[in-house]
């Protein structure tokens, strides 16, 4: 299987990049993890890939602000293991290491998967749980917007023609704040059939600031509010727990595939959320 | 001349590691897309995205026009190529002629439409997306049960029924079996349709020699000589001017076992344009267009009496065939019908099978054929029986096995179980698993309200195949042993293997044999052109008929070499041993390789004898063999989400005399891994419409190394009489024992809430909803 | 219009036009002519085609040559060294972890980022590094065997 032809640029500066970009046959080639195998089987044919591997500071994760702040084409592999990440906000690391295999997680960028928007990604899950904010660069123009609002659809986003992810930036997490991800994979392709992701605190034997995200259920990732207003200034009970987790998949479209039919997923989304909470709240000191 | 003897230690019976390997970990093998000729093009394949449909129109002057093009060939073009073969025959079967390219309707999605060649496979890709092909949808049928309905789809019009074939078989009497039974049990079971998925895909290289008027075809296959015939036939050249050659083959488990098409229009294209062709099948062409497996609908009775004492079995077989019969189609659920019985002691078997054509690509050998699907619903009516009867699954099979000494045993489907202790590897899974206290770990793991089950699965397989009756192309196998002049050793053999290892296996019998170093034996396989005419590798046959035939040219070799040693020794008292010949009379000695240059030189002949060490057998087999086995699969479902964790997994084989324990294990832990991939995760599907939804790799669950548990692997060893080497066959072994036990011990785990049968793949989902509803489906 | 690319492949420069939309594992097979990597698949998930980019593991099918300029690349080709097998090569021949051996090629180049990162890892652990490598054949544990047999043997 082999892809149509396209013309091919790789720019060094963001600037020149966005200036590729502009035209409406172009697309920008971040790790290609999504984008290729779709131009492979012809779903796909660009007429102009966009290569965003040199220019420089895509790269970078940094600490700012109580925040960190993780380039676009930062791996999957490389928010897996940085010491950064793992320290200041391991529920990330977490979510990666859950993506696909080594050798995806090696290639596969974090803005990449964010700008594709597949309702299987892993990531979303997090990225909703920690209120990710993302980094939108377009000609002449800059733009941080929550992730929730950069999310419209399955694999639609808000970005702009020509417009680029640079940045997502994360908040850095005190160390007693307890985190999970817990994913039902598809066999096959490794894809969350449900993930859900939790962070809380716990002081005084309360459980609070809680954010739960989920993803695989619906069109898009999304941040579970009903559950953590159910479950936030509660002891964190077994039976709390279960009851608010009742309520993760109230008003959402479910997806239904070969792989689970909406009713399934609706439940598992229930199931993974309890078990990201215990896990979660066990974590948390 | 040497005067002593070094007694060499037998190399069969130990786990060396594999001659084949060197090559394969250095990634310097050669597979079919590895082979790059001068003046090479590149053939793509249009196929049919519809399951059933006229074709009213191809248009491909566009791509004809394409620059790098070669050629556009349709099925206009091709009309006098072919048909594709099926070389099994049944009375009264229907056999849809079968051409390399659609004409006039298309029967499946996948279904080759027309061809193109071009200067590279970037080309000739781009070149397809320029054919215009107008269709004229018709209904189409996936489903065989639906495909039997009165007014269902006609998947080719002259047979309305869309029946294929029936056959019918009645062992015993079983309607006065069932008259006597206290009990019948009764269930619907599916062995759903699965993708063989060899890592390789399949591919062709065909070069047409103008000046030799010869054509060599490469072709990632199991069975070189057959494809051989077959294809020479196909495109109307004499046999002897076509060579076909079997580089690396990345697996095959069956899908390989067989003449695609495609084997033939590269042959064809290659001949029209003079150039050499390659195509290399993408791995959806793959899932498309390559043979599935299984595909079975069986209805199944088994009546007993209450003692649990089996008496009959009646059971209706539904096989789906897809659209056209291939190489084997029809002749696999007949291999279901003769393994019906299982490995237990009754001999009233009424059964019937029924073949079936859908729009779906067509079903065929696959890892085992035929054997699995019977001893996946044997082994499961043996377990409904005891759960009806309240009796323990393992004491039901050791009351209905045939003892050892009831050998050979005729079944009442006509075979002859060569040899068997069948409550040896159950008795011994058992101690390795610590039955007794799996059982009370279960009984205290009810209590708290989790489903853990242990499954066990008995399972006989008919393996050898075979003798040549029952084949429709011969199940005898060839080998030729040769000395060469200097000692070292050569072996062809008409076996075809692909993974197996018998490159190390058929060496050490001969190094044995011979009293040569293993790293002195060579063995070439899967070159019509260097090895004489052969069957292949398919059946769990090529060690035991293959690796027999081998031993039988070693005793003809060792014939004429004690007639040369005894020559070279002036003596009329030799033997032959540890390398070398030895007068009895003098402990005086020649070794081999002095006796192979003797042989060569040929100054002076023995009397009676030619020159050179070369000797050839064909050998046929005077029945198959019959390796037996037990597993035993612990698993625990969670309740919530209905995962299944395997958490034991004892497999013990008996394949008769073990010569490498290292590839025994390799093929269980394989096969084991195939059956769980049907138990589990694995099942082809198509919608109503005939379109194949998984597709591709990210939907169809190939087992990865996360989803397959360790193995504890054990044998017990009951030599066959069938052959001197005392081997029965193991390439299938893990893959028919392995389904039934997942199956029985996931039912057994959900047998609390009332679940008496789960089919095939026991997803998630299908658990969770099962546990949902308290066990009702 | 073709692009030119420099890559250094098992320590040797390659200078080539290619088109942009050559994938890095055709390149590699046809026109630098190492067939050692596979093409088991065209979704990224079989892992017959890995090998080292820049040191990481990927997959050859997905990415395109032009990707890939001015890296260095490891193949299975280039893991003996002066003739000597590397370790995993020796375990994985000693453990019997290959059978048809077209997935050798990746598995191989996989386990040996796996041992980079994890010098000592569980089983548990080999099989989830093991997860992008599909083996029709073995059932995985003779793989997993060898990999630890490799991980003793470079002094995990």
């Amino acid at each position: 299987m082999i892809p149509q032809n396209f013309d091919y640029a790789a720019p060094s500066t963001i600037e020149e990049a966005l200036e590729l970009l502009a035209d409406p046959e172009a697309k920008a080639l971040a790790g290609g993890m999504s984008l290729i195998p779709l131009m492979k089987l012809r779903l796909a044919a660009p007429g102009r890939l966009v290569d965003l591997r040199r220019i420089a500071g895509l790269r970078e994760i940094r600490q700012d602000d109580g925040a960190l702040r993780i380039g676009a084409l930062v791996t999957h592999s490389e928010i897996e293991s940085s010491p950064l990440v793992r320290s200041r906000c391991p529920l990330l690391a977490e979510t990666a290491s859950h993506i696909g295999d080594l050798q995806v997680r090696n290639a596969g960028t974090i803005g990449g998967s964010i700008a594709h928007n597949d309702p299987a990604a892993d990531y979303p899950a997090a990225l909703f749980a920690l209120e990710a904010k993302v980094k939108v660069a377009g000609k002449g123009t800059e733009r941080t917007l929550p992730l929730e609002e950069l999310v419209v659809d399955a694999m639609v986003t808000a970005l702009e023609p020509g417009e680029l992810i640079t940045e997502v930036i994360v908040p850095v997490e005190a160390a007693s704040t307890g985190t999970s991800y817990q994913k039902m994979r598809q066999p096959a392709s490794g894809f969350a059939i449900v993930g859900v992701a939790a962070r809380l605190e716990k002081s005084n034997g309360r459980i609070g600031s809680v954010r739960v995200g989920v993803t695989g259920l619906g069109p898009s990732g999304f941040r579970a509010r009903r559950v953590e207003e159910l479950l936030d200034g509660t002891a964190g009970s077994d039976g709390e727990i279960r009851e608010a987790a009742a309520v993760v998949a109230e008003g959402v479209e479910a997806n239904a595939d070969l792989h689970a039919s909406a009713d399934y997923r609706r439940h598992l989304a229930q199931v993974f959320t309890v078990r990201a909470i215990r896990a979660a709240l066990a974590r948390a000191s | 001349m040497a005067t002593t003897v070094t007694k060499t230690e037998p190399i069969v019976g130990k786990g060396v590691r594999r001659k084949e390997d060197p090559r394969l970990i250095t990634g310097t093998a050669t597979y079919v897309d590895d082979i790059e000729m001068p003046g090479m093009r590149y053939a793509a394949i249009l196929r049919s995205p519809h399951a059933a449909a006229k074709i009213l129109r191809i248009e491909t002057s566009a791509a004809a026009a394409h620059p790098g093009v070669v050629a556009v060939f349709t099925g206009d073009d091709t009309r006098d190529v072919g048909p594709v073969p099926c070389a099994a025959s049944l009375p009264g079967l229907r056999a849809p002629e079968h051409k390399v390219l659609a004409t006039d309707r298309v029967y499946y999605v996948g279904h080759p439409v027309a061809v193109v060649v071009a200067a590279d496979r970037y080309v000739a890709q781009d070149a397809l997306d320029l054919i215009e092909v107008e269709y004229e949808p018709q209904p189409a049928v996936a489903d065989p049960e639906k495909a039997l309905e009165p007014g269902a789809p006609a998947v080719h019009p002259e047979w309305p029924d869309n029946r294929a074939f029936t056959y019918q078989h009645e062992g015993g009497d079983a309607a006065k079996a069932f008259a006597e039974a206290d009990v019948v049990v009764k269930q619907r079971i599916v062995s759903q349709r699965l993708i063989p998925t060899a890592m390789e895909t399949r591919g062709v290289v065909a070069a047409w020699d103008a000046g030799m008027r010869t054509l060599t075809l490469h072709s990632s296959t199991q069975i070189p000589h057959l494809m051989r015939s077959l294809v020479a036939a196909m495109v109307g050249m004499p046999e002897n001017r076509l060579r076909v050659v079997t580089p690396e083959v990345g697996g095959g488990f069956g899908s390989k076992l067989n003449v695609y098409a495609e084997e033939a229009l590269l042959a064809w294209i290659s001949m029209r344009i003079g150039k050499p062709v390659k195509w290399i099948e993408s791995r959806r062409e793959n899932y498309q267009a390559t043979i599935h497996g299984r595909g079975h609908v069986d209805y199944y009775e088994l009546a007993a009496r209450k003692d649990g004492t089996i008496l009959g079995l009646k059971a209706k077989i539904i096989q789906d065939c897809g659209a056209y019969h291939q190489l084997l189609t029809p002749a696999i659920p007949t291999l279901s019908l003769l393994m019906a019985p299982g490995i237990y002691r009754f001999r009233n078997v009424s059964a019937e099978i029924i073949g079936v054509f859908t729009n779906c690509v067509p079903t065929d050998a696959y890892r085992g054929a035929g054997r699995p699907e019977a001893t996946h619903c044997i082994e499961r009516m043996v377990d409904l029986l005891a759960a009806e009867l309240k009796m323990d699954p393992a004491e039901i099979r050791l009351k209905n096995f045939p003892g050892p000494d009831e050998f050979p045993f005729e079944t009442g489907t006509g075979l002859s179980y060569d040899s068997g202790d069948y409550a040896a590897p159950l008795k011994k899974a058992m101690e390795i698993a610590g039955y007794e206290g799996l059982r009370e770990e279960q009984r205290r793991a009810r209590n708290e309200g989790r489903f853990l089950g242990i499954g066990i699965s008995t399972y006989g397989e008919i393996c050898a195949l075979g003798p040549s009756s029952a084949l429709p192309a011969g199940g005898w196998e060839s080998a030729t042993v040769r000395v060469e002049p200097s000692g070292k050793v050569t072996v062809a053999t008409g076996t075809s293997p692909h993974g197996q290892g018998e490159e190390t296996s058929f060496a050490q019998i001969v190094a044995d044999e011979l009293g040569v170093d293993l790293d002195d034996v060579e063995v070439i396989h899967g070159d019509t052109g260097i090895v004489q005419y052969g069957i292949g590798t398919f059946g769990s046959r090529t060690l035991a008929v293959g690796g027999t035939a081998i031993h039988y040219a070693c005793q003809d070799l060792k014939t004429k070499i004690k007639q040369w040693g005894a020559m070279l020794l002036e003596s009329d008292d030799v033997r032959f041993e540890g390398g070398a010949c030895v007068c009895n009379k003098t402990g005086k000695s020649v070794p081999l390789a002095e006796i192979a240059a003797a042989a060569y030189r040929a100054l002076k002949l023995p009397p009676g004898a030619e020159p050179g060490l070369v000797a050839t057998r064909f050998w046929e087999p005077s029945n198959f063999t019959f390796p037996f086995g037990a597993h035993i699969a612990v698993t625990e479902v969670d309740p919530e989400t209905g995962q299944v964790e395997i958490k034991r997994y004892v497999a013990v084989d008996d394949c008769g005399r073990i010569i490498n324990p290292l590839l025994v294990a390799g093929q269980i832990h394989g096969g084991v891994a195939q059956g769980l991939g049907q138990a589990l995760y694995e099942e082809a599907v198509y919608d109503e419409n005939g379109q194949l939804v998984t597709g591709e790799l990210m939907d169809y669950a190939v087992p990865k190394a996360t989803m397959v548990p360790h193995i504890e692997s054990s044998h017990t060893e009951t030599p066959s009489p069938v052959n001197p080497l005392g081997v029965k066959g193991v390439g299938e072994a893990g893959t028919i024992g392995c389904s039934p036990a997942v199956v029985n011990s996931v039912v057994d785990a959900l047998s609390p809430l009332g679940v008496k049968h789960i089919d095939m793949p026991l997803t998630p989902e299908k658990l969770w909803r099962l546990i949902a509803k308290g066990g009702q489906a | 219009m073709k692009t030119e690319i420099s890559v250094t492949i098992n320590g040797e420069a390659h200078t080539h036009e290619v088109e942009p939309r050559l994938l890095l594992i055709h390149y590699l097979r046809d026109v630098v002519g190492l067939k050692g990597p596979h093409i088991g698949c065209e979704t990224s998930i079989c892992g017959a085609c890995t090998v080292a980019v820049n040191g990481k593991a990927v997959k050859a099918c997905t990415m395109f040559a032009v990707q890939a300029d001015g890296a260095e690349i490891l193949t299975v080709e280039g893991l003996a060294e002066n003739g000597k097998l590397h370790p995993l090569q020796e375990a994985f021949w000693n453990e019997h972890a290959l059978q048809c051996g077209f997935c050798t090629p990746g598995m191989l180049m996989t386990a040996k980022e796996l041992l980079q990162r994890n010098p000592n890892p569980t089983e548990e652990e080999i099989r989830h590094g093991l997860e992008g490598n599909l083996c029709r054949c073995t059932g995985y544990q003779h793989i997993v065997s060898a990999v630890k047999a490799a991980a003793a043997r470079m002094g995990g």
